[in-house]
């Protein structure tokens, strides 16, 4: 695939990061991992740019949802016989 | 312990196999169990990793793409589609079981390459040096992964929670 990236778009007479920029770079954006001017174009293309932002938005919503349903999974079932078990063991342990 | 394991192999025949293996090496490493961290942490992680083990040796296996649950964008660098918020925050969604079914049906569906990814950092919370050791890839593919799977789980859920519906 040819890479766009890097690339930019005028609006309203200023340049701007393109969509594919914002959200191939989002974990970057949300880790702050980038460089602060590049911290600074998301937040300027997010500004003017309702899907990216909602975009965004949906994300981070994902990473929450899959936090919480997995969580309350996981924490819900019965402690397993295995479990009794090795503590059994660590018990009797010399 | 089971409950890991289940979701990583998504197999419950090997899910109860690799807590066996588990149970096993947690038996042999019990005189190196210093006592320092938490019985319980102490058995998952060597849970996770019994769970891992059977994934590499899956690896021959071939694997779903990935690629038709990410975004596409035009030759200009815009998004293909135009994107919406959901009509309901996170906090409210996971108020309604049959979200919650939703979301960990719609993990299932991953790939294993990105669901482990999935688990073992958004929800084992292990760090990206950790995931990366642990499966014996790059930092940088671990991010990649990552961000990959959040980005297919998303357009999993967007066609229902979009409408406001599980």
């Amino acid at each position: 695939m040819k890479s766009r990236i890097g690339k930019t778009v005028r609006s309203r007479g200023e340049e701007f990061i393109t969509c594919e920029e914002v959200i191939t770079f989002l974990l970057d954006y949300l880790s702050q991992e980038l460089p602060s001017d590049g911290q600074l174009n998301f937040e300027r293309h997010l500004a003017i740019c309702p899907s990216c932002a909602a975009y965004l938005a949906t994300y981070e919503a994902t990473v929450r949802l899959g936090r919480e349903a997995l969580r309350e999974e996981l924490e819900s079932r019965p402690p397993e016989l295995g479990s009794d078990l090795v503590r059994a063991i660590l018990q009797a342990r010399p | 312990m089971l409950a890991v394991a289940r979701r990583m192999l998504r197999n419950d025949e090997e899910a109860r196999d690799a807590v066996q293996e588990a149970f096993l090496l947690a038996f042999r490493g019990l005189p190196r169990f210093a006592g320092q961290s938490r019985l319980g942490t102490w058995l998952h992680r060597i849970v996770v990793n019994a769970a891992l083990m059977k994934l590499r040796r899956r690896r021959a296996r071939p694997e779903e793409s990935i690629e038709p649950l990410l975004p596409t964008f035009l030759d200009d660098g815009h998004s293909a589609i135009s994107y919406v918020d959901w009509p309901e925050s996170a906090d409210r969604l996971l108020e309604r079981a049959e979200v919650r079914e939703r979301v960990r049906a719609s993990i299932d569906r991953l790939p294993a390459t990105y669901r482990t990814v999935l688990l073992l950092r958004d929800i084992e919370e292990l760090d990206t040096g950790e995931v990366a050791e642990a499966l014996g890839i790059s930092a940088n593919a671990v991010k990649i992964r990552l961000h990959r799977a959040r980005q297919a789980l998303r357009e999993l859920l967007d066609p229902h929670l979009r409408q406001g519906e599980a």
